[in-house]
């Protein structure tokens, strides 16, 4: 499986190897982690809830994108679910291309796409109460469509 | 009869994790009126909607035994 919803800490190694082929010239690893401080406030930890089946639905789709623009392109990404520490692993993306510069570009494609149309919520958990995050990018998610030229710079 | 799911900060406003309602022939946008109403959702109107596990237009028509579930912005990654 080269998308999943994974309820224990992630084999970083284990998703990497999933995209080794012999084309590649190139693999690019995302690792996402959670930051204890945002804005100022602190949080003490995490708890991230998927719609999974829908979830991974989505994470196949933003691999078929990819591969769709970028030729020869492997993805693979696992998204943590569950209570998460600070500095623990919450998703990893890895992305082989033939040639490095298209690894680097997928690569931020796929997360950016994450954060737009995968149905994942994270709830924050501060020393003064606690919050359901939305809408991180501020933006309005595009469902079917493409992000648009400047979203991955955002 | 439909299934309609609360996630996240939809399922702590509801009450409740899912339900089931009668919404065959309804378009999203009456359904979304509906249970906006019936379970006091302040905020479903910056959701979006999905049917059967794909995204859905506030003109789609549910038919019997659709799953529908509610998706506020998301926050993964």
């Amino acid at each position: 499986m080269m998308y999943e919803i994974a309820k224990d800490p992630i084999d970083i190694q284990a998703v990497i190897d999933k995209v080794v082929q012999r084309e590649a010239g190139a693999i690019t690893t995302f690792i996402g982690t959670v930051r204890e401080l945002t804005k100022g406030k602190k949080t003490l930890y995490l708890i991230y809830e998927a719609y999974e089946p829908m979830a991974v639905k989505k994470l196949e789709q933003i691999g078929t994108e990819i591969k769709e623009r970028w030729e020869g392109a492997e993805v693979a990404i696992t998204h943590r679910v569950g209570k998460l520490d600070i500095t623990d692993v919450a998703v990893v993306i890895a992305v082989s291309t033939p040639h490095r510069a298209d690894a680097y570009e997928a690569n931020r494609y796929a997360i950016e796409r994450i954060k737009e149309i995968v149905p994942i919520w994270k709830k924050e958990h501060w020393e003064d109460g606690q919050e359901w995050i939305g809408n991180q990018l501020e933006t309005v998610a595009y469902p079917s469509g493409k992000p648009e030229e400047g979203d991955l710079n955002e | 009869m439909n299934k309609v799911l609360f996630l996240a900060h939809l399922r702590d406003e509801a009450g409740e994790e899912s339900v089931q309602l009668d919404l065959a022939g309804k378009t999203v946008a009456d359904v979304k009126a509906i249970v906006a109403e019936s379970y006091g959702l302040q905020k479903l109107d910056s959701a979006m909607t999905a049917i059967n596990e794909e995204f859905a237009s506030n003109e789609e028509v549910i038919k019997e035994g659709d799953v529908i579930a509610f998706i506020p912005p998301v926050s993964g990654g």
